[in-house]
Formats: C-alpha cells, structure tokens, sequence
C-alpha cells in the first residue's frame, strides 16, 4: 500500500493557483525529497497531505483523507513545519508531559536519551531556547512518535551547517528503518542528496518530475569538458551546460539523448550528476528559472 | 475524543494562562489579607455577611474579566505565533480543542471562583473569630450565620449565571477569536455597540442593548433576588430551568462553538 496517494489535487486561493493538479504516489519505506522553487505549492502539498487545509481531487495518506481525519492521521504521522511552531511560553518539560498525555504512540524515554545528548534542559521555556535548540526539541518530540510517516517542510532553514548535519545523522541513525517513509522539502539540495531514496521536482502547482536515486544516477550523468572538446560533446545533445574552471560542464540524459557512458568518458571527466543540477536544467527547460 | 485528551488539553490551557489562577489568587489575597488588617469591621454577623457576599461578587467580577481575555485571546493567539501548527500535529481533534477552551469559563473559573471565595470568607471569619476571642467576646453569632445557605447560594449562583447564562458570550468570543486576523477585542464588541445604535436610530428602541444587559447581570432582575443572589438557594431551583432565555443562550453558545471549531479546521496561521 501507498503511504501517499494524490490525483489531481487542486487548491487555488482565490484567483491563485497553489496546487494545479498533483498526482504523487509514495510507497513505504522511502525517503522522499520535495524539491522546488519558492512558490511552487511545496507547502501548500504538504498542508493537505497533514490535513490542514481542504483541496479538490483524491487523497489518501496511510488509508485515511487527511481533511476529514486529521487527529486520527496524527497517531501515526509526525510533523515539523518551516517556522518555529512550538510554542513560546512552554517549558520543555510540559511540552514532553502533553505530548505523553495525548499521543498514545509517544515514548517519552526515547525523548528524554534523545534530549540527554543536547545542551536542552527540561525546565527552560521554548522561548528561552536557541534556534538550533529548539529544532533538536521539535525533532526529538518528533522522533519519539512511533509514526510511519514523517513530514518534514524546510527543517533546517536558518540552522548552521553543524546543526544541520546533526539533524539529518539523526533522522537516518536513529530513526528511519523500512517501516517508516520521509517526506522533506528542503532549498539546500545537495546536503540531502545522499539522504534521499527518491525525489520529486514541483513547480507552478504540479508534480514535473519523480525519480528514484537509482534511476536518476543511472540515467543522468555529468561530463567535464575542455574547449577543444566542446563541439564534439554538444553533438551529443546535453540537456544543460554550464561553466566552471575553464571547463563546460554539460548534464547528459543516457535514456534521450542517444549517448552512452562510454562516448562521454572519451570526452573528458564523468561524474554523478547533482539534483539540484537537474532541476536547474529541466527549469530552464521550461523556461521557467526560479 | 477521550477524557485524557480533553484533561490534557485543559492543563495546556492552565500552563499558558496562569492568570486563570493567579489573578483571582492575587485579588483574594489582597483581600484576605485587608480583612486581617480591619477585623474590626466584621465583628457584627450581618456586616461579615455583607462583606462575604462583597467578597464573592469582587471575585466573580475578576474571573469574569480573566474569562473574556481568555476567551479572546484563546483561538486567535494560537494562529498568531503559528503555534496552531504544532496543536494540529497531535492526534486532537478541533472539537477537543475547542471545547477544552470553553471549559476554561464554564468549569475551570467557576471552581476557581467557589474555592478561592470560600478560603477568603473562612480567613474573614476566622480573624474575626480570634479578635473576638481574644478581647473575651463570643463568636458564635458569627458562626451561627447560615454559611451552608450562603455557599451553596453561591455554587447556584456560580452555576447557572456565571456557567450557563454566560455560555453565550464565552462562545461569542470564542467565535470571534476563531475568526479575527487582528484585534479580536474590537470585532468582539464593536458589532454588538453597531447593532445598538443601529436599532437606537432606526426604531428609537433598546431591545438589544436590554437584552445584553439582561444576560450579563444574569437575568436577576425581577427573579426576587432581593435578599442578595447567596439567598436564592434553595427558594426556586428549577425556576431557572424553566426560563426561555436559558435555553435559547445555550444553543446560541452552541452554534457559536461549533463555528469556531471549523473556523480552527480552516483558518490558516496569521
């Protein structure tokens, strides 16, 4: 079963089309990154996914409509949003003794180890916290829910790199396993490149293109290229070329473009593409560059 | 929705706002505190009964106020800061939240109220027990007043104005908190004041602004509360039952709640 499945999910403010027909299916298991330009509806998609606001169209996460089911979705999905939502004036504490007194899947031990390596203490208020601490609370609070789906929207906006980088060790050492599926959406592509099993692209309200990992490294591929070569390798159709030291960069679709690994490798360095590059290209593509 | 959500859910509540508790608990102890200092104006049984009934209606006035704050503030401060997002991300339905936020004046602040006025008038009584005593005069006139009367005339009292006659305007202003992107004050009150001047100028008459008067003074008027609402108990309990007004407050609170809930389902955060 799909944990998330959506056709043609629309959602328009007033004259504003947010969502123009999404169509998603994400299986179990997976981590998923929602990649796209500001405006593109990334949120908007995930506030229907969370139920936290009406669409037209078909959706389903784990079986139930989020729009009519919210607080029973919740037992089993866990939510940080891409603002601070925590609120100020709870003490850290409080805020563990609600989530245990209202969530029947909330294992407060598992919080508590998960706090006990932060510099957090549980009788500091939220407001009292800095930012970088009050996104390891958030993901503490989240990942002592035994949820199966886990909704992340921009979780490390505004964190250092080293906060950062913690984050996503935790979230892949001590919480993901093949029960669990991850939803992010996130602007800093590359650090979570290596996280991801799969990726969809958005923009203007629709899903434009899904890739696992695999299939994007097997069919894209990225060659360095040297003036002298440059005409040769453009004959072979690149989807996207840019410069760097002196050196064409071109961004090869294997399945399209009618050339093989090989032919590349004659032409200069190969390498594995980065997604961020891809939607780059594919953007521009459209004519469409954030 | 189970009993723990709904327990839980008021205990936020209490968390967040502690001036449900500390600002009758201040008033009281001011209070408590100036009755030690002027044991000698309740020496006499009727002027410590006087003073109880002051005692309880300065107290009920206080949570009152701390009520329509609350209620203002309590589906709007939430979209404000966004923390509504982190509300909605727990397994509570909008129903739950809601209605653990109505609890707050119908339940909390009643009990709040009775306790804190029963504490204050024992402190009264029993400073002007040991004054007495301790200038070789008898209490007991003071403890022969009807306290059992007087209290449970003020649970009646607490019960069926300050909970149920009220339910309407707690419900109006949680509504309009639901509702407003700014100062819910002024949507909350400014709509009622139009109205009233609205039927002032069209038909020369003040129905509405009687009727309001009417509910907020607890529909007292002409129910024979002569002798003070701590006497109403027991001479006609289930006359209040009976009143339409009663009832009609109560689905109007209804209608109130229930629009708040699914304006919480579908207002985004401010």
């Amino acid at each position: 079963m799909a944990v998330i499945e959506a056709q043609g999910i629309r959602k328009t403010f007033g004259t504003t089309v947010a969502l123009d027909g999404v169509d998603l299916r994400i299986e179990e298991g997976r981590i998923v990154g929602m990649i796209g330009p500001n405006g593109a509806g990334k949120t908007t998609a995930l506030n229907a996914i969370l139920g936290l606001t009406p669409y037209d169209g078909q959706l389903t996460v784990l079986g139930r409509d989020p729009w009519t089911a919210r607080a029973e979705l919740m037992r089993d999905v866990a939510y940080i949003a891409d603002v601070a939502v925590l609120p100020r004036w709870i003490r850290v504490a409080q805020l563990l003794d609600y989530a245990g007194g209202v969530h029947p899947r909330f294992d407060r031990a598992k919080a508590d180890a998960f706090l006990a390596r932060t510099a957090i203490r549980s009788n500091a208020k939220v407001r009292e916290l800095s930012k970088g601490m009050v996104t390891q609370l958030h993901l503490a609070l989240a990942m002592a829910v035994d949820a199966r789906l886990l909704v992340l929207d921009e979780p490390t906006i505004g964190l250092d790199i080293l906060y950062r980088k913690r984050f996503y060790d935790s979230l892949l050492n001590d919480y993901f396993d093949q029960g669990r599926t991850i939803l992010v959406t996130t602007h800093q592509v590359d650090e979570i490149q290596d996280v991801l099993t799969d990726f969809v692209f958005i923009n203007r309200g629709r899903i434009t293109f899904g890739s696992s990992m695999e299939q994007f490294e097997s069919r894209y591929l990225e060659v360095v290229v040297r003036p002298d070569r440059i005409a040769e390798a453009r004959a072979l159709r690149p989807i996207h070329e840019r410069q760097g030291l002196g050196r064409s960069i071109l961004l090869v679709d294997l399945q399209d473009g009618g050339a093989d690994r090989q032919q590349l490798a004659a032409l200069g360095e190969v390498r594995k593409p980065g997604i961020a590059d891809l939607f780059v290209a594919m953007m521009e593509a459209q004519g469409t560059t954030p | 929705m189970n009993t723990g959500t709904i327990v839980w859910s008021v205990r936020r509540e209490l968390w967040e706002n502690r001036s449900i508790y500390l600002a009758p608990l201040i008033v009281a102890g001011v209070i408590a505190l100036a009755s030690v200092g002027a044991v000698r104006h309740n020496l006499q049984p009727d002027k410590l009964a006087s003073h109880d009934e002051l005692v309880a209606g300065v107290l009920m006035g206080t949570t009152l106020l701390v009520a329509i704050f609350y209620c203002l503030d309590a589906l709007y401060g939430e979209r404000r800061d966004r923390s509504i997002l982190f509300w909605k991300s727990m397994p509570v339905s909008d129903w739950t939240a809601v209605l653990s936020k109505m609890a707050v004046p119908m339940i909390v602040l009643p009990v709040v109220t009775f306790v804190l006025t029963i504490v204050t008038q024992l402190i009264m009584l029993l400073a002007a027990s040991a004054y007495l005593s301790m200038h070789g005069r008898s209490a007991a006139a003071l403890w022969q007043l009807p306290w059992l009367q007087m209290t449970s005339g003020m649970l009646y009292h607490l019960i069926t104005v300050h909970s149920l006659y009220y339910a309407p305007i707690f419900g109006w202003l949680l509504l309009v908190s639901a509702w407003a992107k700014r100062i819910p004050f002024l949507w909350a009150f400014l709509p009622l004041a139009a109205i009233g001047v609205i039927e002032k100028i069209v038909f020369n008459t003040t129905t509405f602004v009687s009727m309001l008067g009417s509910r907020i003074s607890g529909g007292m008027e002409g129910s024979g509360a002569k002798g003070g609402m701590m006497m109403l108990w027991p001479s006609q309990p289930f006359e209040f039952l009976t009143r339409p007004g009663l009832w009609i407050g109560l689905a109007l609170a209804a209608i109130c709640v229930a629009g708040a809930v699914r304006l919480r389902r579908y207002r985004d955060p401010i």
